[in-house]
């Protein structure tokens, strides 16, 4: 018995579909049209997300050892280091090493610290990084307070800088594509409120035969529902092969600016789901609510 | 089988479209409603198989309280009855057969019993030849059976019409009449408002006239009563 009535919603659903072509056609460019636009700010503001979390994973510190701490005293800072919960990786870097790596950011002109090899002036160093970049400041704060420690280096100015824009950038993102959606929403279940309005007097005809709520409602549901996902599998489709084809056109000239893009993969297929989701729950819901208006006959 | 007791129909804007009526319907009786336009017939016609609520005072069908009953309900009631109207109201996107076969879907008939239902009832208001058409290929008169054709196909113990032959020439008015007649022979409850005096004055019936929201006559074999 229910599944029979499954079927039957189900075949009447996709043959109002078929009956109803221009409306059909019209709910689905709706769907497909709003669904692309949020799926192409899914996309830029997934990249934009990836690329401020690259450019936050590079921010790291340099702590400066006393030029008087002597090996026991490095060997407590790093195991203080280790054991802090905040610190993801930690690197220490001897001052032999230290001045090799100014030796070769100097170039050529580096041959006039070549005298300086034998009476190092730098001192033991570490290079810190933490899980979050926001852990980078307090931390510093209290390594400063440690004796053993002469100075502590995380461009101070230039990380908070980056850490606000980068926050601008996600909320900025966020909203957009919050606001894409609700516009989605509405612009959908309008569509479906007209293709429904135009239909009421079947509605009509079929309460007054007899048909229960659910009777009447089923097929809709599954014609918005149907119609929803038919919309939002076009721009997922658009959205994948393009965006997998801007990925390999760009990768070279993005490299450059070391900017990396998301992999086609797991991107592509979220965004498929996340859209074939919101158009079935829009579709659905949409012919739902409009359904439910004209059944109080 | 539908009983009124004290009806009173006010509308939101006030206006009284009934007040007050008493009205019982015994099964197997042929009922017209009559009286101006704008007395009260359709509303009562409404409350019948409600369509509207009683804003005071019971209605019974077959011993349902229809002022009582709850929305869920409402489709065990309709499957009893049988409406007609004055516009077909029927579905220009199906065929003869489907806007038949629409109302026994309604009610989960097996697909089995439906064909052969809905060739009985085509056959009995004389349709079954053309039951792969549309109804825009229709005549009016053509159009009207088929509607008659999908209020009988659930077997209804009463058919409701609201000025069935409001749209339809003389001849084909009197064709409708002559179904309407034999389906109340095999014992269905036929209750129709009309406006169609020479019908109501020659097919003799009971005659219920409503006039400002209340009946002014109810008479056995009566006449219309009104000049038009």
């Amino acid at each position: 018995m229910i599944a029979n009535r499954l079927l039957r919603a189900l075949r009447d659903g996709l043959k109002s579909i078929v009956r109803n072509g221009w409306m059909s056609f019209a709910s689905v460019n709706a769907v497909a049209l709003s669904m692309l636009i949020l799926g192409l700010f899914y996309l830029l503001v997934s990249n934009i997300n990836h690329f401020t979390s690259t450019v936050e994973d590079q921010v790291e510190m340099k702590v400066y050892m006393e030029l008087t701490a002597g090996e026991q005293e490095t060997k407590q800072l790093e195991e203080r280091l280790r054991n802090d919960p905040a610190v993801k990786e930690v690197q220490f870097i001897p001052k032999e090493k230290g001045l090799e790596q100014f030796t070769a950011s100097l170039g050529e002109r580096g041959q006039l610290l070549e005298g300086l090899k034998e009476e190092n002036p730098l001192p033991d160093a570490f290079l810190v990084r933490t899980y979050e970049p926001q852990q980078i400041a307090p931390l510093a704060e209290q390594l400063k307070r440690l004796e053993t420690v002469r100075n502590v280096n995380y461009g101070q100015e230039y990380v908070d800088k980056l850490l606000s824009f980068t926050d601008a950038v996600r909320w900025v993102g966020l909203i957009l594509v919050a606001l894409l959606a609700v516009t989605a929403v509405f612009l959908i279940s309008n569509t479906i409120r007209i293709t429904i309005f135009s239909r009421r007097q079947e509605i009509e005809i079929m309460k007054l035969v007899g048909a229960t709520n659910w009777f009447v409602r089923g097929p809709f549901l599954v014609e918005g529902i149907l119609l929803g996902v038919f919309g939002a599998l076009i721009p997922a489709l658009l959205l994948g092969i393009g965006y997998s084809v801007m990925v390999d056109k760009s990768q070279a000239t993005l490299a450059m600016y070391s900017i990396e893009l998301l992999p086609v993969y797991p991107l592509t297929l979220q965004l498929t789901g996340i859209l074939l989701l919101f158009g079935a729950c829009i579709g659905g819901g949409g012919s739902w609510i409009s359904v439910s208006r004209f059944l109080r006959v | 089988m539908i009983d009124l007791f004290d009806v009173w129909k006010t509308y939101p804007n006030g206006s009284h479209a009934l007040r007050g009526v008493n009205l019982s319907i015994k099964h197997g009786e042929f009922v017209y409603l009559v009286g101006p336009s704008g007395a009260g017939k359709s509303t009562l016609i409404k409350l019948m198989y409600r369509e509207e609520k009683p804003t005071k005072g019971q209605i019974f069908f077959d011993g349902f309280n229809l002022s009582r009953i709850k929305e869920r309900e409402i489709p065990k009631i309709r499957r009893k009855i049988g409406v007609v109207f004055q516009d077909f109201k029927l579905l220009h996107r199906l065929t003869v057969y489907e806007n038949v076969s629409f109302a026994l879907e309604v009610v989960d008939t097996p697909k089995s019993r439906i064909k052969k239902r809905v060739e009985q009832v085509l056959e009995q208001v004389q349709l079954l030849h053309k039951k792969e058409r549309y109804p825009s290929e229709l005549s009016g008169g053509e159009q009207q059976r088929v509607s008659l054709a999908r209020a009988l196909a659930n077997k209804p113990s009463v058919i409701i019409a609201d000025e069935p032959t409001g749209n339809l020439d003389p001849d084909t008015s009197w064709d409708i009449m002559q179904l309407f007649v034999e389906i109340n022979r095999q014992g269905t409850t036929v209750v129709m408002a009309t406006h169609n005096k020479e019908i109501v004055n020659t097919i003799r019936k009971r005659v219920v006239a409503v006039e400002d929201g209340r009946i002014v006559r109810d008479e056995q074999r009566g006449e219309y009563g009104y000049d038009r």
